[in-house]
């Protein structure tokens, strides 16, 4: 048991931190970047990937780094600590990464490259309209035409869909009676697919997709059933996210007792106040608890048992949404009407943590999917995954 | 970054656990399982099972009886202790007055004091708090005045957990009351419970019980050589015994086992999804605390606290009362019937478990409430 990076990971993350910092050292850095197409900086997206960042969950035989979760991990923690648009978990964890797991070996050959050196953005589409996040692929459908597919429905929201170069699409799949849930590439200039694109209240981009009889290719093998390995990397990119929101927490927390430091009313400092000092000594329990939660559910991925990964998953995502929603609330509430600006950082990292606890689905909907299976064990040993 | 525990500490968790599970009489582990109270002669008989294994006072040093274990050691051997519903070794010996002898106390002192410590050959009791000296514990009155060769005491020392059973009290006096600031004039000295103008007066809770006490000095004389360290340093002494106290109060293994047992009592309960739900909730919560105390021992091996212990306390003892709490709601309106005997239809789990959430509000409050650890934090980690 250890929770310490080696050399190289420190030196990764400090790269990393300084790259992150030449553009987003104040929030105006995000601001500048979301404002303008695609909602992201292009020439950041360039850099992380020639410092290899981008490739860093994929084998070096696919063109990859041969990395793992944990600097995965790292990667994410840094660009939530500054709020960096650039998407990498969404893009890179997700989409490639269902692409690196489920695609053939032809497939990896001519899609992940073009993932690792930040010409392609990957999109996954699987949010369906309604349905929550730990869900099956419903409304979308998947036929069988002669020697292709053909998909029908509608995705909605897809991250960045309508900037992506590539989209990993999820749909059901009829097997006679049954339903498969089977993974898809759908090409960007595709027939009978419309993307239609708007902003999210986080500042970043997001779109309705719609397939009308859209031509598919099935991502690896056709016709197997893509639940399983869309379960590991959906818990892979969910723990990527946590990092990310346990970055964000620790930057709200910073700029919250900074506040509370230097704020002055009745002719004292805020942190004269117990009654706000309490409240910041909660928001560091809340945030060290998810950093404990975030780091084990890393190790546990990188330990390799696919149930246990998702389980450590879930766990992660019950503590995260739990924490972010704490911190990010605190630190208006402590901050006063200022939290609630455009114009000061603090609200935009509650903003960005809300959008983060929706995309992971919340904790009320993984503490279900505990709750199913609790009374088959005794209790939980963190040693013994 | 590693998941698993290296070859010998998963060897070293084995021979502790199956220590635990056979060497300590089921009888004894049976009273922490079903949440009864122990007697004084299940926590000696205990702590001299461990002791005479070398597992009552791993973290004294060598000469006394310690280990040399690691900080992960240490952890591995207190969790599986609580796993296995093994009564810990006195608090009030080991973690608390054996390591302050070991690290001030002359050799005499140790020599005299530290075999019988580790050993419960005295039992002792902790004379900190009085009535004007909660939190603010530097207030406290409680006077030595030096005669010759021995010191007078007078004044009362209040909340003695386990003081009716105590033979020897370790106490924070008042010897210099004009130093400059009231940490300064404080002496850290031993006291035999059997002196004359020593009287211990029980003190009854809400839970029924009566595990606290109070303790009166009245011109109680006191050898100058049960002085431990030196005059008016006593709070130095005290400063790294509640250090010490802290780091034992995460009660990660013990919660887990109540949990646990619960779920067990529970089964026919899991499928109503509320039930259930609080269930995954606190594991969830409590695998989130075990991890933060893993992570504060991965890093403590350099003697420094990592900034996240002050989390433990503070979460450790909200969680234990929230399983305290599920508890009285799953007894239900049983938990009223806590006064009947055996022959109850209320099963024993039920009737404990509304006395055992009142006595455990008192884990909030003790080794340092949870505000004085919001104060800690705040002030030490945050700089606020």
């Amino acid at each position: 048991m250890d929770f310490e990076l080696d050399d190289e990971q420190t030196a990764l993350r400090d790269a990393v931190r300084r790259l992150l910092a030449s553009t987003y050292a104040s929030i105006d850095g995000r601001r500048a970047s979301t404002a303008k197409a695609p909602g992201w900086d292009e020439g950041m997206w360039g850099r992380l990937a020639e410092m290899g960042v981008l490739g860093l969950p994929f084998a070096e035989a696919d063109g990859g780094m041969g990395a793992g979760p944990v600097e995965v991990a790292l990667v994410a923690e840094q660009l939530g600590r500054v709020l960096a648009p650039e998407p990498f978990a969404e893009a890179v964890v997700l989409a490639g990464g269902l692409v690196a797991a489920a695609g053939s070996a032809a497939q990896k050959e001519q899609l992940l490259p073009g993932v690792v050196d930040g010409t392609t953005v990957a999109a996954f589409a699987h949010f369906e309209p309604g349905a929550a996040a730990v869900a099956p692929p419903r409304s979308v459908t998947a036929m069988q035409d002669g020697d292709g597919w053909l998909l029908d429905g509608v995705k909605e929201p897809v991250l960045h869909g309508a900037q992506a170069g590539l989209l990993v699409v999820s749909a059901r799949v009829d097997a006679g009676g049954t339903d498969r849930t089977g993974l898809f590439v759908v090409a960007t200039d595709a027939a009978g697919l419309d993307r239609v694109d708007y902003p999210t209240y986080d500042g970043t981009r997001a779109a309705r997709v719609t397939f009308a009889s859209t031509p598919a290719t099935p991502l690896g093998a056709a016709g197997s059933d893509a639940s399983d390995v869309l379960a590991l990397v959906t818990a892979h990119a969910q723990v990527a996210l946590c990092h990310e929101a346990v970055g964000a927490m620790a930057t709200a927390l910073d700029l919250t007792t900074e506040y509370l430091r230097t704020r002055k009313q009745f002719g004292v400092p805020l942190k004269t106040f117990q009654a706000l000092t309490f409240r910041a000594a909660d928001m560091y329990v809340s945030l060290e608890l998810a950093r404990s939660m975030a780091l084990w559910a890393t190790l546990v991925l990188a330990d390799g048992d696919p149930d246990a990964a998702v389980v450590a998953a879930t766990r992660a995502v019950v503590q995260t949404s739990a924490a972010g929603r704490h911190i990010g609330q605190e630190a208006i509430q402590l901050h006063g009407g200022i939290g609630m600006t455009a114009e000061y950082a603090v609200g935009h990292y509650t903003t960005r943590l809300t959008a983060i606890d929706q995309l992971l689905g919340g904790r009320t909907a993984h503490l279900r999917v505990l709750a199913d299976h609790v009374g088959e064990y005794d209790v939980v040993d963190p040693l013994a995954v | 970054m590693r998941l698993r525990l290296s070859e010998a500490d998963a060897a070293f968790r084995e021979e502790m656990r199956a220590f635990f599970t056979t060497q300590v009489p089921e009888r004894i582990r049976s009273v922490v399982a079903e949440r009864r109270e122990l007697s004084k002669d299940d926590i000696v008989e205990t702590q001299r099972i461990l002791n005479a294994a070398g597992l009552a006072v791993p973290a004294w040093p060598a000469e006394w009886g310690g280990r040399g274990w690691t900080s992960l050691q240490k952890h591995i051997w207190h969790e599986e202790m609580q796993l296995a519903n093994v009564p810990a070794p006195l608090a009030f010996n080991t973690s608390m007055v054996g390591p302050v002898i070991a690290t001030f106390g002359s050799q005499e002192q140790k020599e005299r004091f530290l075999p019988a410590t580790a050993n419960i050959d005295i039992w002792w009791s902790q004379g900190f708090s009085e009535p004007d000296a909660g939190s603010d514990l530097a207030s406290l009155r409680t006077a030595a005045v030096r005669d010759g060769d021995h010191y007078v005491v007078n004044g009362q020392k209040t909340w003695t957990t386990l003081g009716q059973y105590g033979d020897w009290i370790f106490t924070l006096v008042r010897t210099d009351p004009d130093a400059p600031k009231k940490q300064m004039g404080i002496s850290f000295l031993l006291i035999d419970m059997t002196s004359p103008g020593l009287t211990v007066r029980p003190i009854k809770l809400i839970d029924g019980g009566q595990e606290v006490n109070e303790v009166f000095f009245e011109d109680v004389r006191v050898p100058v050589g049960n002085l431990v360290g030196e005059e008016n340093k006593g709070w130095t002494y005290a400063k790294f015994l509640l250090g010490n106290e802290r780091v034992g109060v995460a009660p990660v293994g013990s919660t887990k086992s109540v949990l646990a047992r619960a779920k067990q009592l529970a089964k026919d309960r899991l499928d109503d999804p509320f039930v259930a739900a609080r269930f995954a909730e606190l594991e969830t919560e409590l695998l989130a605390l075990e991890l933060t105390a893993l992570r504060v021992v991965a890093n403590s091996a350099d003697g420094k606290p990592h900034p996240a212990s002050s989390v433990l306390k503070l979460r450790g003892t909200q969680l234990q009362q929230a399983v305290t709490e599920l508890l009285v709601d799953l007894a239900g309106p049983g938990g009223v019937a806590s006064g009947a005997d055996d022959g109850s239809a209320v099963p024993q789990w039920a009737r404990v478990a509304t006395p055992r959430y009142l006595n455990y509000r008192k884990a909030s409050i003790y080794g340092g409430s949870n505000e004085v650890q919001r104060q800690i934090i705040a002030g030490t980690i945050l700089g606020l």
